[in-house]
């Protein structure tokens, strides 16, 4: 093998030295980068770059413009970076139409950095603060999302030349034991949900009889909200392909399969290139650098059943058949794929595997928690001020990823609960925020760590009305194949339907426990084992909320319209004003004899129009729950 | 190689290997299933979930159809959590299931009815309301009688019309929806079924049934 290696350490050596000097030229001139996966296309990426191309093209200006990921700062988008001599470089967000051709044109013609749109500098520097003098960035610590938004992922020459595939080349001067017990001693532990150490489940694979086995990237990302994996293979695939690849030489694989949803086709598109760029530089394929070692990746399309990221239903929908669960054991590890051994990882955990093969076990173990090293990737949605992905170390306290790195509640409302872990994750108060984010400790707490989904909640938001939605999720998602999931679930949410209804008994709180306690024990896969979860942590933390609903007809957060009517306070009424008369789309809205508006109950669908149309400065339409509140004060009007 | 275990404090001897369903089964010791068949010993179903057993060293109750036996296993088919379990697990089925014993062509000869009997469970349920599915019977067949409402999605008689030659049947559609039918949801007499009745055979319930003559 040493042979080997030093032909595989001169092939990378000349790689990295080509790939060096491009990227050091591309500094030679000012250097334009536009965030734009799909979180930043969607916020008008492709348009800025548009106006950036046309306004260069104007000033006769030579630049280097480049498209790449997305660095996290998704509530900020557009965002864009530029470098230019004498300055460090700085991260602009919220650039809207103008403002981009704007910065540009201050910028590198007057040498005006613009400072009133800079996010932050990249680098130390004396003008402006960086990312890590904020609160945000003084608990991030990067280590997957490292270059994220800050390389272009089209080209394999920005990866190379950030030190890129160079943990594959010291993997392969290792024997695969060498390398299963680097990752075994790292405690790595899988981010797809479960939290299995990654290097137990690949030396398994690896003592599995057999010569034909597999390695698969989980890119299947099912649950709403998330987007973390996305964000990644659209920022920086060949981080995914070269732990992929890794993995494979560890567990002994022939071939090696990225498994990704066809509703990410930017994705898709960016692996497709990554693979080929990957081949054509010989770090993929036969003989990979110059060794006797070979392995191919495929890309597959899943077709987005949320089931489907599950890993015995992604393995039967790759042989072909219905993507549906089967009883482990056997685990994939020992019998997955045309039932040959197969390790399956999420694209977070392959994602790691450069990084502690080139560090080392030690430095992972130093990041994050005891028994969850390493950091944790989320995306935080919801009612939270920064939207976006955030990296922090495992440990970092759920107050302090949604108040500092979130900077806390938007439009000044109260917070109310965490949903953590997606769609069958679980609902955390405020008394629990003070949880350290880790798996072991999310679980406790009746939530999960799963794929990193993070929704914020507030005031505004029903806990009962939050369970019926996610376990409508669930519910639908279920392949039906297993007895408590297909029937204990639509039982579930019929007794949630019924409560939001006003129509619920206080025994079906029992119920709802009782059939969520036995859908978790009897479910044969993963989704119906936590499906209930949302519905058990909402009871646990807001039985409360449950009891008004079904005790007094009244939903505390005026979410449920069954319980809500719509009511213009007489006082609060501007009288000449008819913005709510005009805003109702059924004519349910009448002026009484003083010309206030009043609201005829029997006519008004609650589609909340006149509440937004009715002006700020009035408020005057307002919700009362239960709905016969209105009676009763129309009464004590007359 | 045979293997001793333990079920219910009674000593059995067993092919080391064999599901430990089929194992209790050959020896008088009732464990209520639905889905299992011997044949299919590589991947079993294990949808029903009534095979519940608790197994010392477990931490959890597991599912006996996919439990190979192995030298000195103690096994509980009725504790307190097994019992409890399993009657969750009959009452869902029971609250998707259109009880009607008394015209069932399966009267007496029904799996359901001898679980209920085995395990001292009532066959309506008692906390669940009953979901309807409006699913009409199918007597275009020659010979068979297939009453969806009843079927409880066990598959076997899938399994029994592929082994007889034919796919004619096969699961379809997700999560409650889930049905047993042909091909393009055609009537049965319009599916190329040859009315063998091995469906009728492999059904433990009355969905599939012969046309009385
Ligand atoms: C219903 C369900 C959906 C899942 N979806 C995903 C997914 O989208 N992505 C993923 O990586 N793992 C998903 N998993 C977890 C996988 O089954 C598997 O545990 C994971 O891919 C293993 O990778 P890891 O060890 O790197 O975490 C899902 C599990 C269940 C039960
Ligand atoms: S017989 Fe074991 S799950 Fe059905």
């Amino acid at each position: 093998m040493s042979k080997g290696s030093s032909t595989a350490k001169a092939a990378y050596a000349k790689l990295q030295e080509a790939a060096r000097q491009n990227w050091e030229k591309l500094r030679e001139k000012p250097l334009i980068l536009v965030g734009a996966a799909t979180c930043g296309r969607a916020a008008g990426a492709l348009q800025l770059m548009e106006e950036i191309r046309n306004e260069v093209q104007r000033l006769g200006l030579d630049v280097n413009l480049l498209e790449v990921g997305c660095m996290g700062h998704c509530y900020a988008e557009p965002v864009m970076v530029i470098y230019n001599e004498g300055f460090p470089p700085i991260c602009y967000g919220y650039v809207s139409e103008g403002v981009g051709a704007r910065i540009v044109r201050d910028f590198l013609v007057d040498g005006d950095p613009g400072i009133e749109f800079a996010l932050a500098a990249l680098e130390p520097n004396e003008m402006l603060p960086t990312f890590t003098d904020f609160p945000r960035g003084m608990h991030e610590k990067k280590i997957v999302m490292e270059h994220c938004g800050l390389i272009d992922p089209q080209n394999i020459e920005h990866y190379i030349a950030t030190g890129g595939y160079a943990s594959l080349v010291k993997a392969l001067d290792m024997a695969p034991e060498e390398i299963i017990n680097v990752i075994k001693s790292s405690g790595l532990r899988g981010r797809g949900g479960a939290g299995f150490p990654t290097g137990i489940k690949w030396e398994t694979c690896y003592n599995a009889p057999g010569s034909e086995k597999f390695v698969i990237c989980n890119a299947d990302e099912g649950d709403p909200g998330a987007f973390m994996d996305r964000t990644i293979l659209e920022s920086n695939p060949h981080l995914v392909v070269e732990g992929l690849i890794i993995a494979a030489r560890a567990v002994g694989a022939i071939k090696g399969y990225i498994y990704v949803r066809a509703e990410y086709p930017l994705a898709v598109q960016r692996i497709a290139l990554a693979l080929q760029q990957a081949r054509e530089a010989g770090l993929l394929g036969q003989s990979i650098l110059g060794t006797n070692f070979n392995i191919d990746i495929e890309l597959f399309q899943g077709s987005g059943a949320f089931v489907c990221g599950e890993e015995t239903a992604l393995i039967a929908s790759m042989e072909g058949k219905p993507g549906i669960p089967r009883h482990r054991p056997p685990f994939p590890a020992v019998s997955g794929l045309w039932s040959k051994p197969t390790v399956i990882n999420n694209v977070k955990t392959l994602s790691y595997i450069p990084h502690i093969i080139n560090k080392g076990a030690d430095w992972f173990k130093s990041i994050g928690s005891e028994k969850s090293p390493g950091t944790a990737i989320f995306a935080l949605a919801g009612k939270v001020v920064n939207t976006g992905l955030a990296e922090v170390p495992m440990g970092t306290t759920l107050r302090e990823l949604i108040y500092e790195v979130g900077s806390g509640i938007a439009n000044g409302k109260k917070f109310k609960a965490v949903q953590i872990g997606g769609p069958s994750g679980g609902c955390l108060p405020e008394e629990a925020m003070d949880t350290p984010i880790d798996f072991d400790s999310l679980t406790k707490a009746g939530a999960m760590m799963g794929s990193g989904g993070l929704v914020v909640l507030d005031e505004d938001d029903c806990m009962v009305e939050i369970a019926r939605y996610f376990l409508d999720f669930t519910q639908k998602e279920s392949c039906g194949k297993c007895t408590f999931c297909r029937l204990g679930t639509k039982h579930m949410l019929d007794i949630l339907e019924i409560i939001t209804k006003g129509k619920g008994r206080l025994e079906d709180i029992d119920l709802l426990v009782e059939l969520a306690t036995k859908i978790k024990e009897g479910s044969l896969c993963g989704l119906g084992k936590t499906a209930p979860n949302p519905v058990l942590s909402t009871i646990r933390y807001f039985r409360e909320e449950y009891e008004a609903h079904i005790n007094e007809g009244r939903c505390p957060s005026l979410m449920c319209k069954d319980l809500i009517a719509y009511y213009i306070l007489p006082d609060k009424c501007e009288r000449s004003c008819d913005a709510c008369v005009g805003s109702c789309p059924v004519e349910a809205i009448y002026s009484n004899e003083d010309r206030i508006k009043v609201i005829d109950q029997e006519k008004c669908v609650k589609c909340d129009s006149c509440m937004v149309a009715c002006p700020p400065q009035y408020k005057a339409v307002v919700k009362l729950s239960p709905p016969h509140l209105v009676a009763e004060r129309e009464k004590g009007k007359e | 190689m045979e293997v001793t275990i333990t079920i219910d404090g009674k000593q059995i001897k067993a092919r080391k290997g064999t599901m430990l369903l089929w194992a209790a089964l050959d020896n008088g010791i009732y464990i209520p299933h639905l889905c299992a068949a011997r044949e299919e010993t590589e991947s079993p179903p294990a949808s029903c979930r009534l095979c519940f057993v608790e197994v010392e060293g477990y931490p959890a109750p597991v599912t006996a159809c996919t439990l190979p036996v192995a030298e000195g296993m103690v096994v509980n088919t009725s504790s307190e959590r097994v019992n409890r379990l399993v009657a969750a697990g009959f009452e869902l089925i029971m609250s998707n299931h259109r009880l009607d014993c008394k015209n069932c062509p399966a009267n007496g000869n029904c799996e359901l009815q001898r679980i209920a009997k085995a395990r001292k469970l009532r066959l309506k349920p008692k906390n669940l309301p009953v979901l309807h599915r409006d699913l009409p019977v199918d007597d275009s067949a020659e010979n068979i009688v297939y009453d969806p409402s009843k079927c409880v999605l066990c598959g076997r008689c899938i399994r029994a019309c592929r082994n007889h030659g034919q796919s004619v049947v096969g699961f379809a559609r997700r999560g409650f929806e889930r049905v047993v039918t042909t091909c393009g949801d055609v009537p049965l007499g319009e599916s190329g079924c040859d009315s063998c009745g091995e469906c009728v055979k492999a059904c433990p319930v009355g969905a599939m049934s012969l046309k009385k003559k």
